[in-house]
């Protein structure tokens, strides 16, 4: 039996219709193939929240003269001109402690609880709208929060802890010298001022960690590969980050089997906090602390020859409190 | 408006609707414990997830001094469970801890019979809602009322696997586990479930990010934020071949579309268990044969499969206690009450004495046939790495039951199900698999959440080693071939950096190398040899925990430079490598 015309019409059009839009489909979705194993494209991103320079402060502030990790904090910021100095009204401002590993305060792992508490006052008196502490921890981050001792020192003082959950990391390009594209910490990247308070610590690859080692917590991903350069990751680092402003803990240091350290007799006091606006020279005078040399800190010299501070920390205006 | 809406509820709660027959309504008390027995399977659902997500740790805010610990008994509902206790009775000849709990079940049932399975079970309440909202046609009116009859030769299933489990257990194994309804629920939805929740979530949260501008990103990490401290944790978890752990899920629910809460009826040795209490019950059903229409309405909607209907005697050891029966019967029929006359009931278990027999027979020899395969004793697996603080291996599987609370509350996705590492007998059982976790050195929350003692709950103390001697639960071992300072003149030792003990049980040599250059040399020379300074790591197996955070952070991502086997293990005198750690006394 025949069909009617009109129903073959229907019959083909629909038939057509169907493999024009795959025709279709295929053209705007066609893959041509091959690999790209190039640098990332686009330009590099970087966040730099530093301030200016003002002669009438100094620039890098040693407070030594107190055994009160709050009072050395107050006192080094204070030298710098104070924390209004850096922060303005409504800012939201992010600290950025080390809360690297499950340690408690006396291994001195972890940047003092004291010391971030004191610093979350300081913003919050100097205006700021909203405070964030948090870092990318390398042990189980709820125990490191919870076992620093830090989570309980930020929330007392009204600051919001954000845990490292894994949605927010996302891509950045840091077109560094190795670190070319990573997973970065957004917390990190959307602030109106970010507080590095690092610990200064011995560590058996880079020989010291403070400021700009610090970055590290920046990073997401498999940041395991990181120490075969580790001299150049961290002036990559350091160079992706510059922070407003530095405070480096070093009430408490340990001398040995750092990073994570674990046994009290490899800490010692050392009633010093170091702030400064140069992460380079705030390293080259901290690293003294636990009897390195700036010279003997390839990263040091990395980061001088980049431009982001200077390793010669005598030659800034230096005040100790 | 008002009036239609109330009218609903009043039909929806059988008020005023009469019913076919009589036309007379149900008591008003069975009414109400229909509606009871609907809120407390609710209830008692949401608790047990409740539970569930909580069983992993949180930090907080507050302190940081005092030991941490989950501070809700999350592991409550495999303490009331009377059929693990029994196991662990019959394999230690203990009753471990708050398992003694389970004798408060074992009391209720002997008093109302099995309401656990109609009121309280979570994973009864999952099939009830299952086999009700898949009302294909294979269970529809008639089909429905065939299937809810009760089918002597599958129902009595239930009883000869509880029969084998409990010999099995006898002989040395708490392989049940496998079958016990608590243990299945936890493992599936809090290994494989919860999981794929997260990880669908994710890849959501992810397009919502690329797409978003800056309102929906904030929204995007509130969520997420939200999530990772109430449902699960900052990352997202991997567990070690769950896919057969979830299609087992999948397909026993899915049986509910053929055969009405089929995993209740044919197979829980928990039910079966409590059937044999359910027998001397002192609460039960009362038939008037004589006023009995055979209208079906009592099968429509049963729920054990128990014979509610006139005409026949009804098995008590079969029913959940759901009362539907009486609030549908039109003629009262049906009566609940305490005491009842047992006229109406059957009185002996419906077993076939040789089935029972060759399956007592067959769990007894089961476990002792197993280990003919080499897996203990002569051929012991590398990955068996269990967590810190179990028991010696033969002991661990007389009271691992395989309710993976372990594996959920370890922070670091550590603990995983195994397959086939020990062997077919301890599947399930929890593994370390350092490369996706490691043990993080003072976390015990493991055997905190043990309930039988598989692992042991350890302090801190015990665990780090202060003042005593470490808890070990393997060794780490170089590959000189693939470590990077070892063969390939490149600086690392992240393993050093993270290995936790004090002193460090991986130490550095300091070593200078050659290296060739990676560069051709001039005039198409060989490429000019350099030197580079490398610290070479070490293990030192008498400070070596095994606690594989070495093994996590290499960076030779498929196959890892150091790595952790079981030897070496505190809890073993036979699996060892050092001399001062052997002793011959025990086998």
């Amino acid at each position: 039996m025949r069909i009617p015309r009109r129903e073959a019409i229907k019959r083909i059009g629909t038939a057509g219709a169907i493999l024009g839009a795959s025709a279709v489909a295929a053209r705007t979705l066609f893959d041509q193939g091959g690999f790209d194993v190039t640098k990332s494209k686009g330009a590099r991103q970087t966040r730099d929240y530093r301030i200016g320079d003002d002669a009438a402060f100094a620039q890098l502030a040693i407070a030594k003269n107190d055994t009160d990790a709050a009072a050395l904090t107050r006192k080094a910021v204070d030298a710098l001109g104070g924390m209004r100095r850096f922060i303005s009204n409504g800012d939201v401002v992010v600290i950025k402690p080390n809360i690297g590993w499950d340690r408690a305060p006396i291994h001195a792992a972890n940047t003092n609880p004291a010391v971030v508490a004191e610093v979350v006052r300081l913003v919050y008196d100097a205006g700021a709208k909203h405070v964030v502490v948090t870092d990318a921890s390398c042990n189980e981050p709820n125990r490191c929060f919870q076992r620093s001792g830090i989570w309980n020192a930020a929330y007392e003082n009204g600051a919001e802890v954000i845990l490292p959950v894994e949605s927010r990391f996302k891509s950045m390009r840091l077109k560094g010298e190795v670190l070319d594209e990573w997973p970065v910490y957004t917390p990190l990247m959307n602030a109106d001022k970010v507080i590095n308070i690092p610990v200064a610590k011995h560590h058996n690859l880079a020989g010291y960690t403070g400021a700009m080692k610090n970055w590290y917590g920046v990073l997401g991903g498999r940041r395991n590969r990181l120490h075969q350069n580790i001299d150049v990751s961290v002036a990559d680092l350091a160079t992706f980050m510059q922070p407003t402003l530095t405070i480096v803990d070093a009430v408490r240091v340990l001398m040995r089997n750092g990073p994570q350290g674990g046994n009290v007799a490899d800490a010692k006091d050392t009633h010093t906090v170091i702030a400064s606006i140069d992460q380079v020279a705030a390293d080259a005078y901290g690293c003294t602390l636990i009897g390195k040399t700036p010279e003997e800190l390839p990263y040091l010299k990395m980061g001088t020859e980049r431009g982001l501070g200077t390793m010669d920390w005598q030659s800034l205006r230096t005040a100790l409190v | 408006m008002v009036a239609r809406a109330l009218a609903s509820v009043k039909k929806q709660l059988g008020l005023g609707k009469p019913r076919p027959g009589s036309g007379l309504p149900a008591r008003p008390v069975i009414r109400g414990l229909v509606w009871a027995r609907r809120f407390a399977q609710t209830f008692f659902l949401g608790l047990f997830l409740y539970l569930l997500f909580e069983t992993g740790f949180r930090g907080s805010f507050t302190g940081g001094d005092e030991a941490v610990r989950i501070d809700k008994p999350v592991e409550g509902y495999l303490l009331a469970d009377p059929f693990v206790a029994a196991m662990t009775l019959l394999s230690t000849g203990t009753v471990y801890r708050g398992l003694a709990w389970s004798v408060g079940l074992i009391a209720l049932t002997l008093v109302v019979g099995r309401v656990f399975c109609g009121w309280i079970c979570p994973f009864g309440t999952l099939h009830h809602f299952f086999s009700w909202i898949f009302p294909s046609r294979y269970l529809k009116g008639g089909r429905r009322v065939e299937q809810n009859k009760t089918h002597p030769v599958r129902q009595r299933i239930k009883y000869y696997l509880m029969i084998a489990f409990l010999l099995a257990a006898l002989t040395g194994s708490a392989i049940g586990g496998l079958f016990d309804p608590i243990c299945v629920a936890v493992r599936a939805i809090g290994l494989g479930v919860i999981p794929a929740i997260q990880y669908v979530t994710g890849r959501g949260s992810d397009l919502a990010y690329e797409s978003g501008g800056r309102g929906v990103q904030q929204a995007a990490d509130t969520t997420n934020d939200f999530l990772a401290q109430t449902v699960w944790q900052n990352k997202q978890f991997y567990f070690h071949q769950t896919w057969f752990i979830v299609t087992l899920l999948v397909g026993i629910l899915f049986l509910n579309r053929f055969v009405p809460r089929f995993w209740c009826r044919v197979l829980c040795p928990l039910g079966a268990f409590l059937g044999v209490f359910a027998k001397f019950a002192l609460f039960g059903m009362e038939k008037d044969h004589k006023k009995c229409t055979d209208c079906n309405l009592c099968l429509v909607h049963c729920q054990g499969a128990d014979s509610p209907q006139g005409g026949v005697k009804w098995r008590q050891d079969e029913c959940h206690m759901c009362m539907n029966c009486e609030n549908a019967c039109p003629e009262d029929v049906i009566k609940f009450r305490f005491l009842p006359s047992r006229v109406s009931t059957q009185p002996k278990f419906d077993l076939a004495r040789r089935t029972t027999l060759t399956t007592a027979a067959a769990g007894a020899v089961a476990i002792p046939a197993l280990r003919i395969a080499d897996v203990i004793d002569a051929n012991y697996d590398h990955r068996v790495i269990r967590p810190p603080g179990s028991v010696e291996e033969r002991e661990f599987l007389e009271r691992c039951i395989r309710c993976a609370e372990c594996m959920k509350v370890c922070p670091n996705n550590a603990l995983h199900p195994a397959w086939f590492e020990a062997g077919v007998e301890g599947m399930w059982t929890p593994i370390l698999i350092p490369r996706i976790g490691y043990c993080e050195h003072s976390c015990v929350l493991c055997g905190q959440v043990c309930p039988t003692g598989a692992i042991q709950k350890i302090t801190e103390a015990q665990k780090l080693g202060i003042d005593q001697k470490p808890i070990s639960i393997g060794t780490a071992f170089f590959d000189h071939g693939r470590c990077l300072p070892w063969s390939m003149g490149t600086p690392c030792i992240v393993c050093e950096e993270f290995c936790p003990t004090s002193p460090k049980a991986i130490w550095v040599e300091e070593v200078d190398v050659p290296k060739r250059s990676s560069k051709p040399g001039p005039d198409g020379h060989e490429p000019p040899m350099e030197s580079v300074h490398v610290q070479r790591p070490h293990v030192d197996p008498s400070l070596c925990i095994g606690c594989g955070a070495c093994e996590k952070v290499c960076p030779v991502q498929d196959k890892p430079a150091v790595y952790v086997t079981s030897v070496g293990e505190t809890r073993s005198k036979t699996n060892v490598i050092l001399l001062e750690n052997t002793s011959y006394s025990k086998s």
